[in-house]
């Protein structure tokens, strides 16, 4: 019986990247290394206000002071900051009117991706701004939201139209001291989205993010800003690929969320960044801080992630529940299949009386994979009546590969009820035998096993991005049962 | 349809078949019974194909194929099929998804188009009645937190979807109550046609009072001791298994 396992999990841990390619595109790149040059350059060529170059400055000494963070369960090579370009864009004319105007190299990537970028080919209902290496390609649908008052658009230009909003917000969630790879972030961060509802509008689309790497040495620094005032409501997704190259990359982005009284956030992620190859040679290094805070009462922020890319990850998307009768919520499906590492789960901070919140993870482990769930509950004194329900679940496949588990409760208040589910199991041969004896074969049993395992997480994301990520799963998983 | 001789068994190096000789014809039903550890399951084990379960010698050819060569899938998708003795548990996955995968996977192998929704509702209907599986089971995760009674009717149900051409039932009678039983064995005498045939491995001659076989084998320490008609279940019963011993040896 190993033996047929390790036969099945050598053949599974073989599932090829599909986004591998590289765009031969004209780049606009300044050179590598990091200093304050550096900075006031990136902040010339997106021709910023004077506050924002303060901020990034500010954020770049900070960083200076600071060390990388070691207590992730994570083996992370030393990565050499000066070696790095901290900004690559793809040329082309500035301020484009028509989509006739983009670069046709640059369209057939998105193509290539599955993200037509004309309107009209668009899956009903989805916005998308597109970033590619540091800058925004292009954001569909804006007229249509402007009309509602929603402001969907790249960071870039949140900042040079709507200083306000974005001094108001930029900062308020995740300070440019909060960690290392934040204050990274903070300094050289290119592009990203900026979201903002107005009160009381329903977004009827839901907002999509496309980030992609391309240029080679560089590294992708992006910032999302998802404000949702007063009786407002809106669902965000970002995806993101990149190339098959050997050498490691680093993606440090921030992600905050603002969410005001009645308000709810929902924010969705396919993370499919390279994962490197199956001899755990190449792959993004994912660093990521992701936080929102549920601000007014009654406010609601749902995180959902599917991550199956990335060498490493390091990633804890989380929920500040400063409102009264709020809600966090946390749903995770990570696989780590080669070599790849994950070290990733969320934050509840529970502030507001009546807060609630629900963790749901899911953990994939295949070949030398090393995946581990960190999660911390707290409960501050004033809090009373808060509910936590935390399901963590661990799945491996094959006996190379490892899960872990590090929950954190603090509760300073005793009317607080939290509870703690976890499991550990294995994709069994008896299982995997019994859907053989009904027709099905071994591929498609070990698809339907982890589909079930993860239907809880994937049920939480829109309809046409639980389809792709369902497949997502399957062929990063292709080939390894155990 | 299926004809075995002398089919040698071994797992990990441990001889547990020891030449098994043994025809089914259309249309047939045949009971193999036996005590404990004589080798029932490891027979029907080693005809659906699981691995565990080596052949050293002999061979069996099914509907005039060799049928150790297939695969397990292949085999299930020639109309071999396998009522198990524990049934397996699959979180999340739910008998709908479930069966849905396997009917289109036995489609796809002969060559036609994946059933249409409104044909598999149909089908899931007609067979839920058959089998007097309730209707909110088929909406759960296969055999998750089943009763024993409830997993092996499921078991049948899942044979009458898929209509086996040869269908070997193992131990489907253990841990039933007799209501459950009578059910069972009314799905599977329902289920019964001139074209298909059945095994039924079991242990105690109760469910051969619902289900009469036309055959009935005595599996003892590895060989087939004794093969008769009906009547042969009715002595085992009164006389138990040790008077074989004798006969064997």
């Amino acid at each position: 019986m190993e033996d047929t396992q390790d036969k099945i999990l050598s053949e599974v841990t073989k599932g090829d990247y599909k986004y591998g390619f590289v765009t031969d595109i004209e780049t606009d790149t300044i050179p590598k290394g990091l200093n304050e040059d550096v900075i006031r350059l990136i902040s010339a060529k997106k021709e910023e206000p004077a506050f924002m170059l303060e901020f990034r400055l500010k954020s770049y000494r900070h960083w200076l002071t600071m060390k990388m963070p070691k207590w992730a369960h994570l083996f992370i090579p030393d990565i050499s900051y000066q070696d790095i370009i901290y900004y690559a864009a793809p040329k082309q004319q500035a301020g484009l009117k028509s989509l006739d105007e983009v670069d046709p190299e640059l369209l057939s990537t998105f193509n290539k991706l599955g993200i037509p970028l004309e309107e009209q080919k668009l899956l009903s209902g989805v916005a998308v701004d597109v970033v590619m290496d540091s800058i925004s390609v292009k954001t569909t649908f804006k007229e249509t939201l402007a009309e509602l008052g929603i402001i969907f658009c790249s960071m870039s230009e949140a900042i040079r139209e709507y200083p306000d909003l974005v001094k108001k917000y930029l900062g308020s969630v995740v300070p440019y001291t909060d960690n290392y790879f934040a204050s990274l972030n903070s300094a050289v961060f290119s592009d990203g989205s900026f979201c903002y509802i107005p009160k009381g509008v329903r977004c009827p689309m839901e907002l999509s993010t496309y980030f992609r790497i391309n240029a080679a040495n560089t590294g992708q620094f992006e910032r999302t800003l998802v404000v949702a005032e007063d009786d407002s409501y809106v669902s965000y997704l970002e995806g993101c690929t990149a190339p098959m190259r050997d050498e490691n990359q680093l993606h440090a982005a921030v992600v905050e969320i603002v969410a005001l009284e009645n308000a709810e956030v929902k924010y969705s992620t396919v993370q499919n960044w390279y994962p490197g190859d199956k001899n755990g040679k190449g792959g993004i290094y994912n660093f990521v801080t992701k936080r929102g805070i549920c601000k007014g009462d009654n406010s609601k922020i749902s995180w959902t992630q599917v991550e199956t890319g990335s060498a490493i990850t390091w990633k804890y998307p989380s929920c500040i529940l400063r409102g009264n009768n709020t809600t966090g919520e946390f749903y995770s499906v990570a696989v780590t299949n080669n070599y790849q590492q994950a070290d990733t789960g969320t934050k509840m901070i529970h502030i507001g009386k009546n807060s609630r919140s629900t963790i749901i993870s899911k953990g994939i482990s295949a070949g030398h994979g090393q995946n581990s769930f960190r999660s911390l509950v707290k409960v501050i004194k004033s809090a009373d009546r808060v509910r936590n329900f935390t399901q963590c679940d661990s799945l491996l496949m094959g006996d190379k590969c490892g899960a872990h588990t590090f929950p954190y409760i603090e509760v300073e208040n005793e009317s607080a009820v939290i509870e703690h589910e976890a499991t550990t199991s294995k994709i069994g041969e008896d299982q995997i035998f019994y859907c053989n004896q009904r027709g099905i074969d071994t591929e498609n049993a070990i698809g339907l096993i982890i589909n079930g395992y993860t239907r809880e997480v994937l049920n939480k994301l829109p309809m046409e991005f639980a389809v792709e990520a369902q497949k997502l799963l399957q062929i990063s998983l292709e080939g390894s049962v155990g | 349809m299926l004809i075995i001789k002398d089919l040698h068994v071994s797992i990990d190096g441990k001889e547990i078949l020891k030449g098994i000789n043994l025809t089914v014809k259309a249309g047939e039903v045949h009971a193999v019974m036996g005590p404990n550890g004589s080798g029932k399951s490891t027979l029907a084990a080693a005809l659906v194909g699981r691995e565990l379960f080596e052949i050293t010698s002999g061979s069996v050819t099914y509907q005039g194929e060799n049928l150790l060569e297939m695969s397990t899938e292949d085999r299930a998708r020639k109309g071999l099929f396998l009522g198990f003795q524990y049934p397996v548990e699959i979180p999340g996955v739910s008998i709908v998804n479930f069966m849905k995968t396997a009917i289109n996977e036995h489609r796809k192998f002969k060559g036609m188009d994946p059933i249409s929704a409104s044909d598999f509702l149909k089908l899931m209907r007609d067979k839920k009645d058959l089998v007097g599986l309730h209707t909110s089971l088929a909406n759960r995760s296969v055999n998750e937190g089943f009763s024993g009674g409830e997993k092996k009717k499921n078991e049948i149900f899942q044979m009458a979807i898929l209509e086996p051409t040869l269908a070997i039932l193992d131990e489907t009678d253990s841990g039933l109550d007799i209501d459950a039983m009578k059910t069972v064995a009314g799905g599977v005498n329902k289920l019964r046609r001139k074209d298909n045939a059945t095994i039924i491995i079991t242990h105690y001659q109760r469910l051969l009072d619902y289900i009469i076989p036309d055959f009935v084998h005595v599996l003892y320490k590895g060989r087939i001791v004794k093969s008769s008609g009906k009547e042969l279940a009715l002595e085992l019963e009164e006389k138990g298994y040790d008077w074989l011993n004798q006969e064997s040896e």
